[in-house]
């Protein structure tokens, strides 16, 4: 009999099979995300979404029979009170007693339940972004590329002692001991103890000659060929790469004034969120700004910025301004990718709204990747037509391919604006 | 009296092992048991998951439904709704036997001597695994087609294979030859045998090619009966015909449909003595683990919960407990029986020496039982040996389902009418030859558009679910390369029930 310890094994044998699994359950589960962005759980959900995927999808059909009609017998276990010719009802569900242990196993059923497992979420919002990408991200990574990080670059013959590559060291010094035939240490005793011995028994004085002649030259050897030499040192390079820059900062910009309704706030929130997940994807370190603003703006924490209600009235040139201070302060254009998002309703002071377009136009476009104005409205905001925001944007948007303006008003609809924003573009 | 093997919870190899002995001791002293060489080997409950998936096997090739098996155990298993089996044992020689890290050592040792002993007793023993299954060579089998379908996915692409995964794995139930005999299931010789056979035909001569009209047919036969004789129509085993005649498909695509055939192959004996294997390994255990309580090698706690786990493992729910349903739990009967049979050849009633006049009072219950885990199948075991005991203890019952009665009928329960129609029904709804669907190729279409005609023979009220039949045929067009037509054939009337026909194309 063998004992054989398979738990260290690798692990993950059926990583591949999952992966098919997905692969054919795509459909289902772009499903899946967009639910979960409805319910406003996909940040939330830290450890992964369970996904349920109609069985017809991973369905393995086979031949077998149903029984449909005519008579069978059963055999059951466990009968308690019956007596032969007792009649009972049928049991609900139909078919009687189900399958009469006919063995059928798996997919025996023609109608199943759906089939679901867990994802974990770095696989769900792989799936769900599948085809989405950040724009700009290629250009910015080029045009900001101030930081530098080293990375290795070979083997050199000069360098700090701390990059001593020690093996590669030790091999040369080596293959040049080999060359110049020095002597190994274990060798010269042995050599040493013989002539001692010699030297102290007296017998074979040629032997003891020769021996002597040989340890001389071989010690000779020994402090002519150094163990190490400087021409064996080898260093490990490094170079200076340029690194791109990998943290991206996002502002929120909303409008919390008193004509922005709680269902609104809970649009422009969703929209914020998936914006926010999207952005993790693609960067190590993601900032996030809140700024709102009624007649003024101010930065506020995540908390405040969606629970925190106001009333008053609506300039959003403060917003942008505020924004725009931050930016300036703490997040240099060269070092940092910028987002914006902004949702309002669309209200805004007359007299405002130029206000706004100029400081968006020449002072936000210029240094962010992407501006995204989402429009929450309500169904009658929609009827009435344009807003005075979004009248302003309009123009600007058709010369700035930076603003994307859309509009929002259901739940629904927060997904595919989303895709619509950052679906990959066709390129010809 | 000899030492304890271990106490308490904990355990390393050295009690392995010493477990081992002395099981082994028992087994072959006291049980006479005849087993292939074991290897045991320890597993993680990933891994557990792991070899679940693949029904078992040591190693698959890759494709998606493993992937959705393990899914589906992964996620009950991490809600709790189901705990891993404590082993899984593999039919092979030597026979492999997983050991799961967490177990006890009273565990372990119940799992050596269940699966180590009592499963691979019955798997070297037993004459459905005998005739099927070649023990030696399925491992290298397994590992040859893991690695041509993985080869046959770089050359020609995962979708291409998965294609004819896809459809091979829905014929597989009709990839079997049900005939013993007349296939040696040495899988390594047979496969170049096989191969160079086919290609002498294909470089001979392929009938289905064969576009010339007969200038004249020869006098004195008959043409059909000529066609299907070439052909070996009928022909049961849907996936032999059509990797053996299928016009279509390249070389590999044949070579992929004969691996999901002879693992098919592979795993026909095992629902089919599900009972006796799982009532033969826990009657194997119990045995062994009461015998070596009885000789002081473990003490009163690891035999409580040998019990205890014991008492788990055989609980069958009645039919309106929410955990029960119309399905035996294959350990309690066969647990059930096999300690019946034992006590009928120690200490028989009236009624066992009635019903069992050649066993009852042999005094021999250990080759009795081998007897039986040598020679029959649940179906032939059922029928021979339920006793009337046993049916009082599972109190089982008849009912006779017609759906022209709007209430079932109790037409047996466990009483002196009952013991005999209970029997034969039970033991009806193990045999595979009822269950199966029949479905046979019978005619090809030569002269005309190469349409393959097919026949499912069965009863009314017993046809084939349509959802599957029309999925599964499409998968069987696509291997043909033409149309199929299926119908269902009455077996009594010769009636045609139902008809389908799928064409090769995309839907």
């Amino acid at each position: 009999m063998d004992i054989i310890d398979r738990r260290s094994n690798p692990h993950g044998k059926n990583l591949e099979n999952r992966q098919r699994v997905l692969a054919r359950a795509r459909g289902a589960i772009a499903k899946t995300a967009r639910e979960a962005i409805d319910q406003g759980t996909l940040r939330e959900s830290k450890q992964g979404e369970t996904v349920t995927i109609p069985a017809d999808v991973l369905h393995e059909p086979s031949f077998h029979t149903v029984f449909s009609g005519g008579d069978r017998h059963i055999v059951l276990s466990g009968n308690k009170v019956f007596s032969t010719g007792d009649r009972l009802p049928r049991p609900k569900g139909g078919g009687g007693g189900g399958g009469g242990g006919d063995g059928a196993g798996q997919g025996d059923g023609e109608a199943q339940d759906g089939f679901r497992f867990v994802l974990t979420r770095d696989e769900f919002l792989d799936l769900f972004f599948e085809d989405l990408e950040l724009p700009d991200l290629v250009k910015s990574q080029v045009l900001a590329t101030d930081a530098m990080s080293p990375a290795r670059a070979g083997i050199s013959v000069d360098g700090t002692p701390s990059q001593v590559d020690m093996s590669r060291t030790m091999r040369q010094s080596m293959a040049r001991r080999i060359g110049l035939r020095r002597p190994k240490t274990p060798a010269v005793l042995e050599l040493e103890q013989e002539v001692a011995r010699l030297a102290e028994t007296g017998e074979d004085p040629d032997r003891l000659h020769m021996l002597r002649g040989e340890l001389e030259i071989a010690l000779r050897r020994l402090a002519r060929v150094a163990w190490v030499d400087p021409i064996d040192m080898r260093y490990r390079r490094y170079t200076q790469v340029p690194k791109p820059t990998a943290r991206a900062v996002m502002f929120c910009l909303m409008d919390v004034s008193g004509s922005m309704s709680e269902t609104m706030k809970d649009l422009a929130k969703r929209f914020f969120l998936l914006l926010h997940v999207f952005l993790e994807r693609r960067y190590k370190r993601v900032d996030l700004v809140f700024i709102r603003h009624t007649e003024v703006a101010e930065e506020v924490d995540e908390e405040i910025f969606f629970t925190d209600p106001r009333t008053g009235g609506t300039v959003v040139s403060t917003a942008l301004a505020e924004c725009a201070r931050i930016q300036r302060a703490r997040y240099p254009s060269d070092s940092w990718n910028i987002y914006a998002a902004q949702a309002s309703d669309g209200d805004n002071y007359s007299s405002d709204t130029q206000r706004a377009v100029t400081l968006l136009e020449t002072e936000i476009l210029p240094v962010v990747q992407h501006f995204a104005y989402i429009e929450v409205a309500m169904s009658a905001a929609v009827i009435r037509g344009d807003t005075d925001l979004w009248r302003g944007y309009a123009p600007l948007a058709e010369r700035a391919p930076k603003l994307a303006m859309r509009r929002v008003a259901d739940r629904r609809d927060i997904f595919p604006v989303f895709r619509d924003l950052f679906g990959r573009k066709v390129r010809a | 009296m000899s030492e304890l093997l271990y106490q308490g919870a904990d355990w390393d190899y050295a009690t392995l092992r010493r477990a081992y002995d002395a099981i082994d001791r028992v087994a072959s002293e006291e049980l006479g048991l005849d087993i292939y060489p074991n290897r045991i080997e320890l597993i993680t409950s990933e891994q557990m998951l792991d070899i679940y998936t693949a029904h078992g096997m040591p190693l698959t090739y890759r494709h998606w439904s493993y992937g959705k098996r393990f899914l589906q155990h992964e996620a009950s298993y991490r809600r709790g709704y189901t705990s891993l089996a404590y082993e899984v044992v593999i039919n092979s020689n030597p026979c492999i036997s997983y050991l799961m890290e967490e177990n006890t050592a009273t565990m372990q040792a119940l799992v050596i001597a269940h699966a180590a002993f009592g499963h691979n007793h019955f798997f070297r023993n037993n004459h459905l695994f005998r005739q099927w299954t070649e023990a030696s060579a399925i491992l290298d089998y397994l590992a040859f087609a893991r690695s041509y379908i993985a080869g046959c996915e770089d050359r020609y692409g995962v979708a291409a294979v998965e294609r004819i995964l896809d459809a091979a794995h829905s014929l597989s139930r009709h990839g079997v030859h049900r005939h013993g005999g007349r296939v040696q299931m040495d899988l390594k010789t047979e496969e170049k045998r096989e191969r160079a056979r086919r290609e002498y035909d294909e470089r001979m001569f392929d009938d289905l090619w064969r576009t010339l009209p007969d200038a004249k047919p020869a006098p004195g036969i008959d043409k059909i009966s000529e066609r299907r004789r070439r052909l070996g129509l009928p022909e049961e085993n849907l996936l032999y015909f059509l990797e053996k005649s299928s016009p279509r498909l390249e070389s590999w695509e044949r070579e992929i449909i004969r691996i999901v055939r002879l693992i098919a192959q592979y795993f026909y004996p095992q629902p089919q003595a599900k009972v006796m294997n799982e009532g033969c390994a826990t009657w194997v255990h119990q045995r062994i683990m009461t015998r070596l309580h009885e000789k002081g090698q473990i003490d009163d706690a690891a035999f409580l919960e040998v019990l205890h786990s014991t008492s788990n493992v055989i609980m069958q729910p009645g039919f309106d407990h929410p955990a029960g349903g119309p399905d035996f739990n294959p350990y309690a009967l066969g647990y059930a029986m096999m300690t019946d049979i034992a006590r009928i050849c120690d200490a028989p009633t009236a009624e066992d020496r009635d019903w069992f006049p050649d066993i009852a009072g042999n005094g021999d219950s250990i080759g009795t039982l081998r007897h039986a885990w040598a020679n029959y199948r649940d179906e032939s075991f059922i029928l021979q040996f339920l006793s009337p005991k046993v049916i009082r203890d599972f109190r089982l019952f008849r009912l006779k389902d017609d759906t022209a009665d709007p209430t079932l009928l109790v037409d047996a329960i466990h009483d002196h009418e009952g013991y005999r129609s209970i029997r034969r029904s039970l033991a009806r709804s193990y045999d595979p030859g009822l269950n199966d669907a029949d479905v046979q190729v019978v005619d090809v279409d030569l002269s005309g558009d190469r349409k393959l005609m097919l026949e499912h023979r069965t009863r009314a009220g017993q046809l084939l679910a349509k959802k599957d039949a029309e999925a599964t045929l499409k998968q069987l067009a696509m291997l043909w390369g033409y149309e199929v037509r299926l119908q269902e054939i009455d077996v009594t009337t010769d009636a045609v029930l139902s008809t389908y026909t799928a064409g090769p194309g995309k839907d």
